[in-house]
């Protein structure tokens, strides 16, 4: 009998287009009505039809929010879906599903529990309910309550009409028996406790938390070309656009669409641009007269592994260079890594008040594991959003590059006072006029790249520390490492070891270095050089003893990150 | 600028130190686009805080520095779509999208067809001198066959760009095309394109003192004439005259009336306040997690 406690790791398998997303949402939304912790994650290709696409979906007792290499539930919709998985299989994993669906070489390796979806699909009426019965069935198994299942299929199928729904809740109906069946009888048991908690929280990917943060932080105006993995947020912002009253665009190409941006800036919105490494690539020009123009804007960039067109649909921190040092010329900028949801949320939000407090480019930078992943969370507080608004009125001899102590310029916007608003990507004196003169250059070069640069730094936040100040190692993540290292370390369970957590990566403020004093310091990170390992070097003359790397365009796991923290400090 | 500007054209004179420095070269026709800009702005009545000129790279488009309006001096290229965010963020600007031939038809050629298909209500005005100014002396996209550059010594064989005939065909809103010597004239035509709703297209043509020895002064008085009997509402009769070449016709091609960008996108269908001026809806933000749950 195979047994599952506290902790179950689910993986669906299947093509693009054969619906598993359908699986995944009813199942996750169920079981989390049903008072279970849920994760999930998926890893897919770049096509619209076939392959082999693959979600995890986490089930458990306390919260879960990291990728588990381990597979306990393996449930193949085609073959091939072993094979693609291989290394994930244990001796403990049970494949539950269709005998066709297992490679004739795994038939005899494998435990399978043989379930006839599509058979039980046919007996409902058609192949199409095949996808809800696999729902049902997994629901079943932890004896989640089916009302909520039949809730969220209402929900998703209601637009088809009530024949549908009716359908699809009976063949959930049978899946759902037959879960409850192979429990009794012994076949799978699952132990997993309830948690009410969970049953309130909300439920959101990675690309629900930054589109509704931008939201919250007063996004109203979105330009954007489509690219994977940042498509999703201009498609939430383009789902919510009529409700929001904001405007929304998809325009000829991502050189565009940071123009726009900045025009919309320019003229009092706030605006933000959604891409991904290749788009964010032709943007650089722009960026550089955001730099020049002190004109602000917000950008998303969902990395994916280049360089070129990399693997579109996968994952990689390898970006950090590139929005680091991206544009011609110097102009600082502001990069946050959200590493949670909550962070995603809230830091979004957030980014429009640095823009438009410092007048300078703010990039968010997550990652294709990001954005696609989803957990249940506490809702975050909206109350804890603050709205800045730091336009000023253009008065009689307004000048809007007035030179400052703190190397900021009250910024006016046309139309709001008598005064005309002058911006210049060229050199420019105080009024905003284009200037050869050195002496103004030199005042107007270090007003931008020191004395901005500065008052930024100062303001930083520091990074998270979790654990003991005075550790012995210090492991540092940025971005959506953060998870994973969390569970590595709480796995480790060593007072050795403390995890300092980076969501705000540039300019680091330079009180950050006496978190490294002493530490031996351990950097993961999703890439295949240690771009951030460099980053503290150049910033803060930190040197990383050991580096943690990954760079085959999938996400670290827990028990990668585990061993390889192990293999440091055993 | 020693032309008489309108009534009114006094408050579009700029008083910043820096705009008294003219890069212009002496006789450049940039100078008559200036005061025919000025004079058109002042007989709408319009007060320079209430327009926003939105610029490329290039002689022409240091236009913003050159008069007293709101202006943003950008990239070659990207003035269409700059102007477009300005507009969408604040429909109560009067703004206009400035930059010369190599700027609008080529770096930003792209931005303009879409901006065609988008219809933003902004005026783009395009001095079309024929060559690169700044650069000094490259052919532009509407180089005549055959001119002899420093960089096409043995003259230009790529067939020139008909920047009317390509706006007619994607059913632009508003297309014309003035030959700034006649100062008058462009005053209107450039006053009905800043009051068109929609995309206005106005090719100004104007000779480069310096380095088209060719489109003189006296080239385009020669080898232009005004339509006076085209109903601009008939595309097919605006695309054969858009294809004339000698003369070249000037005046309103073409007008297509339908709604503008501004009109479309969801901001402004129940409320018309101009971004800036709105908060964010946290009370729909919290909606949003109850859904979620």
């Amino acid at each position: 009998m195979a047994e599952f406690r506290g902790d179950v790791s689910i993986v669906l398998g299947g093509a693009a287009g054969q619906g598993i997303q359908t699986v995944e949402e009813i199942l996750t939304h169920a079981l989390k009505r049903s008072g279970y912790h849920v994760y999930a994650n998926k890893g897919y290709m770049s096509r619209v039809r076939g392959g082999i696409n693959t979600t995890e979906i986490r089930v458990s007792s306390k919260p879960v929010r990291a990728f588990v290499k381990r597979i306990d539930i393996l449930v193949p919709f085609k073959q091939g879906v072993l094979s693609w998985v291989e290394n994930r299989l244990s001796e403990t994993t049970v494949v539950l599903g269709e005998r066709e669906n297992v490679e004739e070489t795994f038939l005899d390796k494998v435990n399978l529990v043989e379930v006839p979806l599509t058979k039980m699909a046919l007996e409902t009426g058609s192949q199409l309910y095949l996808n809800t019965t696999a729902a049902g069935l997994i629901v079943g198994l932890f004896h989640g309550d089916f009302e909520a299942v039949e809730e969220h299929i209402r929900k998703r199928f209601e637009s088809k009409g009530e024949n549908v729904v009716k359908k699809n809740i009976e063949a959930a109906k049978k899946g759902y028996d037959l879960g409850v069946k192979l429990c009794e009888e012994g076949t799978i048991a699952v132990d997993v406790q309830r948690d009410e908690k969970a049953a309130g929280d909300v439920l959101l990917t990675g690309t629900e938390a930054v589109g509704i943060g931008a939201l919250a932080g007063g996004m109203n105006f979105l330009s954007f070309y489509p690219m994977s993995p940042s498509t999703g947020v201009s498609t939430f912002a383009a789902q919510k656009a009529e409700e929001f009253e904001i405007v929304v665009e998809q325009v000829e190409d991502e050189i565009s669409a940071i123009n726009m941006a900045l025009g919309a800036w320019y003229a009092g919105a706030r605006a933000m641009v959604s891409t991904s490494g290749g788009g964010f690539a032709l943007m650089s020009e722009a960026l550089s007269l955001a730099g020049m123009a002190e004109n602000p804007v917000v950008i998303h960039l969902a990395q994916r592994p280049g360089p070129a067109t990399g693997l579109p649909t996968r994952t990689m921190q390898g970006d950090l260079n590139l929005v680091l040092y991206a544009g011609h010329g110097d102009f600082p900028r502001i990069i946050l890594t959200p590493g949670s949801l909550e962070e995603a949320f809230y830091l979004t939000a957030e980014a429009f008040n640095l823009a438009d407090r410092y007048q300078v480019p703010v990039i968010i930078l997550t990652d294709q594991y990001f954005v696609d992943t989803y957990y249940n969370l506490p809702a975050p507080d909206v109350s804890k959003v603050m709205f800045e608004r730091h336009i000023v009125e253009a008065k009689p001899g307004y000048r809007r590059y007035e030179l400052t102590e703190d190397g900021i310029s009250p910024r006016a916007i046309p139309g709001y006072g008598e005064e005309v608003v002058i911006a210049n990507g060229n050199e420019h004196d105080e009024w905003g006029d284009i200037t050869e003169d050195a002496e103004l250059t030199i005042k107007m070069q270090e007003k931008r790249a020191v004395k901005k640069l500065e008052t930024i730094k100062r303001n930083a936040p520091l990074p998270k520390l979790i654990g003991k100040e005075n550790a012995e190692y210090l492991v540092v993540s940025w971005g959506s490492t953060f998870h994973v290292v969390e569970e590595a370390l709480e796995k480790l369970g060593s007072e050795k070891v403390a995890h300092l957590h980076f969501s705000w990566v540039y300019p680091l403020n330079p009180e950050t270095k006496k978190f490294f004093e002493g530490r031996k310091v351990i950097v993961v990170e999703n890439n295949v050089t240690g771009q951030f390992a460099d980053l503290l070097w150049k910033e803060l003359g930190v040197k990383a003893d050991h580096r943690v790397l990954k760079y085959d365009g999938r996400p670290f796991s827990v028990e990668e990150v585990l061993d390889a923290l192990k293999g440091v400090v055993e | 600028m020693n032309v008489q500007l309108s009534t009114g054209g006094e408050l579009f004179e700029p008083r910043r130190p820096g705009s008294k420095d003219i890069a212009w070269c002496p006789g450049c026709g940039n100078f008559g686009i200036r005061n025919i800009l000025i004079s058109a702005l002042a007989e709408l009545g319009l007060k320079p805080s209430e327009v926003a000129i939105i610029s490329g790279i290039g002689q022409a488009a240091k236009m913003p520095h050159y008069i007293n309006a709101n202006g943003y001096h950008t990239l070659h290229g990207r003035a269409i779509p700059i102007a477009t965010g300005v507009k969408a963020s604040n429909p109560e600007l009067t703004v206009i999208a400035e930059g010369g031939d190599g700027d609008m038809y080529a770096e930003g050629g792209n931005h303009l067809l879409h901006a065609i298909r988008r219809n933003p209500d902004i005026t783009v005005l395009i001095h079309d001198n024929q060559v690169y100014g700044l650069t000094k002396g490259q052919a532009s996209p509407t180089t005549m066959k055959g001119m002899k550059t420093p960089t096409q010594p043995w003259g230009v064989f790529e067939e020139p760009f008909n920047p009317v005939a390509l706006a007619v065909a994607l059913d632009a809103s508003f297309v014309a095309r003035t030959f700034m010597g006649y100062f008058k004239e462009s005053v209107e035509v450039i006053k009905q394109a800043i009051r068109h709703r929609g995309l206005a297209i106005v090719d100004i043509l104007h000779p480069c003192v310096s380095f088209n020895k060719v489109n003189t002064y006296a080239w385009y008085r020669e080898h232009t004439y005004w339509m006076d009997d085209h109903d601009p509402h008939d595309r097919e009769a605006a695309f054969r005259r858009a294809l004339e070449s000698d003369p070249l016709p000037l005046g309103v091609f073409y007008i297509n009336e339908k709604p503008s960008f501004e009109e479309e996108v969801p901001a402004y269908r129940w409320d018309k306040t101009p971004l800036w001026q709105r908060e964010p809806k946290l009370n729909l933000v919290e909606r949003f997690f109850e859904t979620k749950s």
